[in-house]
Order: structure tokens, then sequence, then C-alpha cells
């Protein structure tokens, strides 16, 4: 199993954690906002509930916004704007 | 769109049959026998933890984890405001003598446990109750940490000689000072119980002789046990919390929006707003407290009322002696509680494959081994897999992840240092933190420093680990 961190655009990224559990879905997008500029946007897809709320929390906190989140055949979609 | 309303339809539609199959078995129990009311109270309150851990992402590895790893306080909070509320509720129960709880020995082996449980509880991926609601999410490496860790291993560890050159002399004169039957004082477990934990002292503020003399009748349990050891600590850790993780960037965004210096009275509502910031974490906080409360009011009402004050005594008149322990209990605690009934079921299973498993005090002596089918507390965790399950299939969030890759490692690891972790202090992040604290005995806190430093390591291994794979995924760009 692998997580897949890819860049798909200038500023853009994807981060798929599907499979992952608690923590990593968390640390893997804490990590992935940390080694983007300001103004990069990630999708992060993930498809364990409990850490949704976890990176909401973390993203107010730090001021970056979530653009988007969506739920679609048990994956979750959110993408993040770095800040 | 369809698609989208079918699985709904199927969501629900399982939601309705897994509530209604757990009515049919209470109602066939009752039946069967009125005794097993008993053993359907800890079904519906294990149902009921289960649909609240779910919906609010309850999670106590989550706790200090995402604190660490993340810098949100959110669950940390959430077992706060949770601890606040079945305090006082354990308080009015212990002023009123309704109370089932009691205090353990404590010492160094407490904090040494807690940390052990603590950095198992990270690899695996949630606590001992987090655990079970995230099998009720479909979660494959969760049941692995539960079946193998506190299942299977926890059961090995209370009766294997394996770990017999760790164990001192004088514990084994102490055991066997004790008078224990010779064939029940067998594993390094046993010699470990009866020569150095049953030694050791037990604490609740209430009972110390400075506070119940000072604080005659209902007072030395909403002062002592309450106020002192649960409420001032617990208000005391959400200002360090909110100082050290919230403040900072509360107070730089709050006077960017006001255009004001920042006062006394903006701190406050910083405090409130960490506090509130997960609405449905901090509300079931309220609520689990307020529950597990009243979980332990209707127990000690029901042993009232049979005039027993053990399940094993109701088992031996129905005629199943052969479930309980030499001294006809089984594993009852009156309240919730997670590791010991997962150690009875892994007992039961090995001993399928002719182990025997009754050769020591854990099983033998103190806690049994009852058929699944009989064991209260064992029905208390289905309890929480399938509320959980019920609550995840309601909002659409069940989804079976069967275990791939690394998370196996990190499950059955996690998970085996959660089944030992859970042994030497005698529970986990619930028996023997939560409960504890809220019941005024201290040694609830030093177990919780210690899950809190074993996190902590825990979480460094992860990002180390995590860190390491970006790198390999970064090399492409």
């Amino acid at each position: 199993m692998a997580m897949k961190f890819e860049k798909t655009g200038e500023g853009i990224y994807m981060l798929d954690v599907c499979g992952y559990v608690c923590p990593h879905p968390q640390i893997y997008t804490k990590k992935s906002l940390e080694k983007m500029a300001e103004g990069d946007v990630v999708e992060v897809i993930l498809d364990n509930p409990s850490s949704v709320e976890t990176i909401t929390q973390m993203c107010d906190q730090v001021g970056h916004d979530v653009l988007d989140k969506k739920t679609e055949g048990g994956k979750i979609y959110m993408k993040i704007k770095k800040g | 769109m369809e698609v989208v309303d079918n699985t709904e339809k199927r969501n629900k539609i399982w939601a309705f049959l897994t509530t209604g199959i757990l009515i049919l078995i209470s109602l066939l129990y009752y039946k069967t026998n009125v005794y097993y009311i008993y053993l359907v109270a800890y079904i519906w309150f294990g149902f009921a933890y289960g649909m609240m851990l779910q919906y609010g992402r309850f999670c106590f590895a989550s706790a200090s984890r995402d604190l660490f790893a993340a810098g949100v306080p959110r669950m940390a909070v959430g077992i706060l405001v949770a601890l606040v509320f079945f305090s006082l509720i354990q308080a009015t129960l212990a002023s009123t003598n309704m109370s089932t709880f009691h205090p353990a020995p404590f010492g160094i082996h407490t904090l040494i446990s807690g940390m052990i449980f603590g950095v198992g509880m990270v690899l695996a991926g949630g606590c001992a109750s987090g655990s079970l609601y995230k099998i009720g999410e479909g979660n494959g490496t969760s049941f692995l940490a539960a079946f193998f860790g506190l299942c299977i291993g926890q059961a090995i560890f209370v009766d294997v000689k394996w770990f017999n050159f760790l164990v001192p002399q004088k514990w084994i004169d102490s055991a066997i000072a004790k008078g224990l039957p010779a064939d029940k004082l067998t594993s390094s477990f046993d010699t470990y119980l009866a020569g150095y934990v049953w030694n050791q002292p037990t604490l609740q503020l209430s009972q110390t002789k400075t506070i119940s003399e000072a604080l005659p009748g209902a007072a030395k349990y909403f002062i002592g046990d309450s106020l002192l050891n649960a409420l001032i600590p617990a208000a005391v850790l959400l200002i360090v919390i909110y100082a050290f993780y919230i403040r900072k960037g509360f107070m730089k965004k709050r006077a960017k929006a006001k255009g004001r210096a920042m006062g006394f009275s903006d701190e406050f509502t910083g405090i409130w707003n960490m506090i509130t910031a997960s609405k449905r974490t901090t509300i079931m906080g309220v609520i689990i407290g307020i529950v597990a409360g009243l979980h332990i009011f209707v127990m000690k009402g029901m042993q009232i009322k049979f005039g027993v004050t053990n399940f094993g005594q109701l088992l031996t008149r129905m005629g199943h002696a052969s479930d309980t322990s030499i001294k006809g209990t089984v594993f009852d605690p009156g309240y919730w509680y997670i590791t010991s009934q997962e150690g009875q079921f892994g007992a039961w299973i090995l001993e399928k494959f002719g182990w025997n498993m009754r050769d020591n005090i854990f099983f033998g002596i103190n806690n049994g081994i009852p058929e699944p089918w009989r064991n209260p507390a064992l029905w208390m965790s289905f309890g929480i897999i399938f509320g959980a399950m019920v609550m995840a299939r309601l909002n659409n969030e069940f989804k079976l992840k069967l275990p791939k890759g690394e998370l196996i490692v990190w499950g059955l690891l996690g998970g085996l240092l959660m089944g030992i972790g859970s042994r030497p202090a005698l529970g986990c992040n619930i028996g023997a933190f939560f409960i504890r604290v809220a019941g005024g005995d201290p040694s609830g806190w030093l177990y919780g420093i210690g899950m809190v430093a074993g996190a902590f390591l825990g979480v460094k291994f992860f990002n180390w680990w995590s860190e390491r794979k970006m790198a390999k995924e970064m090399e492409a760009f």
C-alpha cells in the first residue's frame, strides 16, 4: 500500500491517502502543506472519517482554507489552499 | 445520483437490521432468564457508547496524538469535558452509595504501563475503545489490533512464564506468602500481581484521613474526588493546551478582526472557542460523561435488585458455575471498561486450541472465562462495535477497509502493545485513566501521563516514517 503525493499542475497537488487510518492521513496532509508554497492548492483524497475532523480544525488554526469538501463513493475529497 | 441513493438506502437498512437483531437478542435473553437483564444492560450501554464514540470521533489516542502530530486539541478538549461531567455524576453516585467504583493499586508500574499503551495506541491508530468503534466503521486495521493484540495477545501475556527472568525473588516470596492455590500461581504475571501490585497502596481522595475528616458527608466526594482530582486538573490542562497550541493564533486573528489591543476577556473567549471548535466532539464529551455515570447507577441498581455484587453469582444461580473463577466471579466492572473482557475472549479461543487458560490468577481466580454469549462485559464491547456500526451506516461513513501493507504491521504491533500495556496497571485508557480520574483516584493521572508520553514517542516515530515516504514521493518533482 502506498500513499500518493503528486504535482498535477502549477501550484496544484494531489494527496491520495485512501486505505490509511489515523493518524496517517492527518500527518501526510500536514507534511504536504508544509512542503507547498502559500496559495498552492492540494486535493486530499481519504476514506477515514475521523481524520477529516482533525484536518479541518488544523486548517482553521493554521490559516489554511478548506475550499471544498465532498463525499463520493465512500471517499472524502478535501480541497485545501495553503494560507 | 441513483447509485448514491441506493447506497444510502442500503446503509439505512443495515442500520435498522443491526438494531433490530440486537433488540431480538435482548428479548431472547430476557425470555431465557430474567437475570440476563443484567447482561442486556451492558449490551445497550455499549451500544450507546459506540454511537457516541463514532459520532464524536471520540478516541483517546487522537487526544495526545493529534496534539503532537497536527497541533489540534479537539479530542483532548473532548475528553476533559467528558471527565468533568463524569466526575460530577460519580460524586453524586458515591454520595448516595450507588457507586461501583474502586481505586487501583498504584506505583511506577502505572506510569510504565501507560507508556507502553500510549505507544501502542498511536501505532494501532486507535485506543482500546477507539479501536472498537473503528471496527464498527469497517476498519480492518483496528480489527487486527483488537483481535490479535487486545484479545489473543493479552490472554497469552497473563498466562505465560516468559517474563520470569524479570521477576525478583521478593515478589515470588511475597506471592507464595499469600497462600493462593499453587495451581493458579503459575505465570510471570501472577507473581507480579500477587507479589508486587497487591502490595501497593490504593488512593481515593474522598477516603483519605484528611479529606474524610475535614469534609463529612457528600462534600468529600464532590470536593475530594471531583473538584480536586478531576475538575481542577482538567481546567489547568485546558488552560495549558490553550496557551501552547491555540492562544497565539487566536489572538493574532482576533486582534486583526477587532482592531484593538487584546485583554483578559479575550483570553476567555479564546478558551471557549477552543472548547466549542469541534461541536460534535464536545457535545459527545458531555453526553458520554453523563451516560458513563448513568451506567454505574443502572449496574449498581441491578446488583441491589438481584442481591449480588458480581454477575458470576447470577451465572451460578442459572447453573453456569463453570463460566466463573474459583471465587465464583466473572469480570464485571459495573462501569465502562474495555480490555479485560477482550482478554477473556482471547482466553476462550485459546482454550479451544487446548491451552489451559485457567491456571493463573487473572482468569482462574479473578475473572473466569465465561462463554462469550454469557459474558456481560464482552457484550458491552460488542455493543460498542454495533453501536458505532449503526451510527456509521446512518451517516454513510461505513466502509469495509481491509488492512494492507504497513498497516498490518502497525495494527498488530500496536494492538499487542495495547494488550500488554493494559494489564500491569489493570486497565486501559478507559479503566485505568478515564474511570479512575473521575472516581477520585490520582493514579488515573499517572496512567494518563504515561499514555501521553508513549503517544509522543509514537508520533515521533510516525513523523520520521512519513517524512521518509514523502521525500521518496517528491523525488519526481
